[in-house]
């Protein structure tokens, strides 16, 4: 086995350096480390701070943003009841049909209805917003660099520019911003909302619970995909053992 | 040949009869089952079988896929996400889908890699390994467009990027780059081509395959000693023995796929592919999927667009004659004193590219890519040349059986100097 261990080191490191890249680009501000619930190998949604968090969207994000991914009924994944889920569907309006005379009609929404989206299209998003375009939430957490701890970030970077810095007409200084410069107005003030289950709006626990309940829209299938993976790990784990075994005897003979 | 039955020794009736006529159970027991194997390999060997496992996972789950998939650029991207959500374990099958793409190049790059080491390119298995790297290239071609169907923005820029790059060609490359994307920019028509592409070429891969192993059962296989086993007390039947033996990798390949996939998912991946195409909207930096960062250093080390191109194509075609520009009879590298370190070095450009290739195009990365490039070529068209002329190999041992040396074994055929004395 003479100079293989050095060889074998190098086909190891390539898996590691594979993993490089997708965390390499961009020099931005360093994120604060957040801890979730949803990290780790056992990690699960908090349901309470999900159904607060959806509580912010509703009440804040919703009038920007859209989450066209995402059904009403999805929300029973977060421990609201059928009523509730149906109550939430009914406030709001949805366009349907044709009927039987080529009309489109209004109704009340139903669970199984995507959330509704409150622009149109994205020129009529941009109109109202200075031009910019407010993203659609749904799978925000993957679709950026540093997820979780990007947006809960985000929503906390607003502030003053340092001196010299000049923010252009229309825009906010944001430090945690590609360019610190961001169309969005800070979209959380401190007791923006009155939680229904009486916890305080302080804006790191809006903040904490926006993320929690964006992070679980992203990634419905998170806890279930974990847990299946610890299963997975445990039962490849004894099958490696066994195998192994079976390899040691059936070459008993030959070594 | 005389035709007429074939003379089956399968004692079961029913299995007696279809192998009288189609000896398939024969063949399976003559490939797999009694085919004597070098009884020296060590667990690199395992590769090529997981290879196989992996192009089948492929099929498996790109198929499922593809009953839930839409090629349309309106609806591409949200059908993905729906897969996601609403396909009955849909999530399962598209990380592992995505995964194991990651998963294929790990394995093929670590049995390229066996095979460079060892010396499994030479005599008699040139035509074994010149399959293997068409292989190889229709795996990129399938990996880059299978990274289009999911329609995010490294799909869109990746593809616009890539088939850019045929433009470099003089009077053609325009007209070439039209007839890929069918119009005059990546769009719906160069979707739905690449959809159609990427669920038939693993069935041209698996096709190449076959012929790929059917080449490896006439030469047979190298070994960690790159000599020939001369008996058969140097080879053990396929079954039971490398059965086992590739049991126990594809269990340890399971798991890192396992954890990948269940805790990982999107590790390897890139964040901007969840934000759907914007063909208005150029991302910062573009980047290909990890697998072709080495690739795509050596097109950016070079200024000249059209240079960069044929180097990149050079980078993979000079795999094809690597055969006979190694001038030495020595297989194994374990014998070879010299060779291993400029290769060691070589191993270490090709993961330096494949690092420069996710950075920015800027100092000190271009420098980098730059001399690991040139490294990359001079190792296959200078010093592989050379060394065969130059180096002198250990003492080969006398057979694999008996590899502990008695006064060293003979030298193979043509090796030039004096067999170096034991340390
Ligand atoms: C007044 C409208 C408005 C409201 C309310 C609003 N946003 Fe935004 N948001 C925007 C706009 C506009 C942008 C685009 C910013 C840009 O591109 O500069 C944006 C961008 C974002 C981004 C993407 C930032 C990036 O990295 O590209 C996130 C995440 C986000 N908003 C989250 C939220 C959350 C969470 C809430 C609710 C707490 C919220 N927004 C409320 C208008 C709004
Ligand atoms: C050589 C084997 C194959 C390789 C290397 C490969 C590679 C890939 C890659 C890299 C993606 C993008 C993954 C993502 O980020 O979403 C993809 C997507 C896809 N592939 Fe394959 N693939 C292979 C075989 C197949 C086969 C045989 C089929 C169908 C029969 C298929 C159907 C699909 C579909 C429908 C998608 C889009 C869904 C998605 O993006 O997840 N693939 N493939």
């Amino acid at each position: 086995m003479s100079g293989f261990p050095t060889l074998r080191a190098l086909a190891l490191g390539l898996g590691l350096i594979a993993a490089g890249p997708a965390f390499a680009a961009g020099e931005e501000v360093e994120l604060p480390n957040t801890r979730f619930s949803f990290e780790g190998l056992f990690g699960h949604f908090d349901r309470a701070s999900a159904q607060r968090g959806f509580q912010v969207y509703k009440e804040v994000c919703a009038s920007c943003h859209s989450m066209h991914l995402m059904s009403y009924r999805n929300l029973r994944q977060i421990g609201l009841s059928e009523a509730e889920v149906a109550a939430i569907a009914a406030t709001v309006q949805v366009t349907d049909g044709p009927n039987d005379d080529g009309q489109m009609i209004e109704r009340p929404g139903r669970a199984s209805d995507r959330f509704k989206s409150p622009f149109a299209n994205e020129q009529a998003a941009r109109a109202a917003n200075n031009n910019a375009y407010p993203p659609d939430l749904s799978v925000i957490t993957k679709a950026r660099e540093g997820g979780a701890d990007y947006i809960h970030a985000l929503l906390l970077g607003y502030g003053d520019p340092p001196a010299g810095v000049q923010v252009a007409e229309g825009l906010h200084y944001n430090k945690y911003f590609a360019g610190h410069q961001i169309a969005m107005p800070q979209p959380l003030s401190e007791g923006q909302v009155e939680y229904h289950d009486g916890t305080k709006a302080t804006l790191e626990q809006m903040a904490t619970d926006v993320t929690q309940f964006l992070t679980w829209a992203a990634e419905p299938e998170m806890e279930e995909r974990k847990a299946l993976g610890v299963k997975m790990i445990i039962f490849l784990t004894i099958l490696g053992g066994l195998a192994y075994a079976v390899k040691r005897k059936v070459w008993h003979d030959v070594h | 040949m005389a035709t007429g039955l074939h003379k089956s020794d399968f004692a079961n009736p029913v299995i007696r009869w279809v192998d009288a006529r189609l000896p398939v159970f024969t063949m399976m027991q003559k490939e797999y089952g009694t085919f004597p194997t070098p009884r020296n390999f060590n667990y690199l060997w395992n590769f090529g079988a997981l290879a196989m496992v992996n192009l089948l996972i492929m099929i498996v789950t790109g198929i499922f896929l593809a009953m839930n998939y839409t090629a349309h650029t309106s609806m591409a991207f949200d059908s993905v996400e729906r897969i996601m959500r609403d396909v009955n374990y849909g999530w399962l099958l598209r990380y592992a889908h995505a995964n194991g793409a990651s998963m294929f190049f790990i394995v093929v790059y670590i049995h390229i890699f066996r095979g460079l080491y060892y010396g499994s390119y030479k005599a008699p298995r040139e035509l074994l390994w010149m399959i293997g790297v068409v292989i190889f290239l229709l795996m990129m071609a399938t990996a880059f467009m299978g990274y289009v169907l999911p329609w995010g923005q490294m799909s869109f820029w990746g593809a616009t990027v890539i088939t850019n790059l045929f433009s470099a060609f003089p009077l053609v490359g325009e007209s070439i780059v039209t007839w890929l994307w069918g119009g005059f920019s990546v769009d719906n028509p160069t979707l739905n081509r690449f959809f159609s592409l990427h669920y038939l070429m693993p069935f041209v891969i698996f096709g190449v395959v076959f012929l790929h192993v059917a080449a490896l059962h006439i030469t047979g296989s190298n070994n960690p000693l790159g000599i020939d086993p001369k008996g058969p007390q140097d080879t053990v039947p396929f079954h039971p023995y490398y059965t086992a033996k590739d049991s126990v990798g594809l269990v340890v390949y399971f798991i890192v796929f396992a954890v990948l996939v269940f805790f990982f998912p999107n590790m390897l991946g890139h964040a901007d592919n969840y934000i759907p195409a914007n063909p208005l909207v150029t991302p910062p930096h573009i980047v290909p999927e990890w697998y072709f960062l080495p690739f795509y250093a050596i097109l950016r080390a070079v200024p000249d667009k059209l240079g960069g191109v044929l180097l990149m194509f050079g980078s993979i075609a000079i795999l094809f004659v690597l055969p006979w520009l190694d001038t030495s009879p020595v297989r194994s590298m374990r014998f070879r004193p010299l060779a291993r370190p400029f290769f060691a070095v070589w191993c270490v450009t090709f993961l330096v590219l494949l690092y420069c290739g996710g950075k920015p195009p800027e100092e000190p990365f271009v420098t980098i890519a730059r001399v690991c490039t040139a490294y990359y070529f001079l190792y296959f068209l200078v010093i592989l040349p050379l060394l065969g002329r130059l180096e002198r190999p250990l003492p080969l041992p006398e057979s694999i059986a008996r590899p502990v040396l008695r006064g060293g074994g003979p030298l193979p055929a043509g090796a030039m100097g004096k067999p170096m004395e034991k340390a």
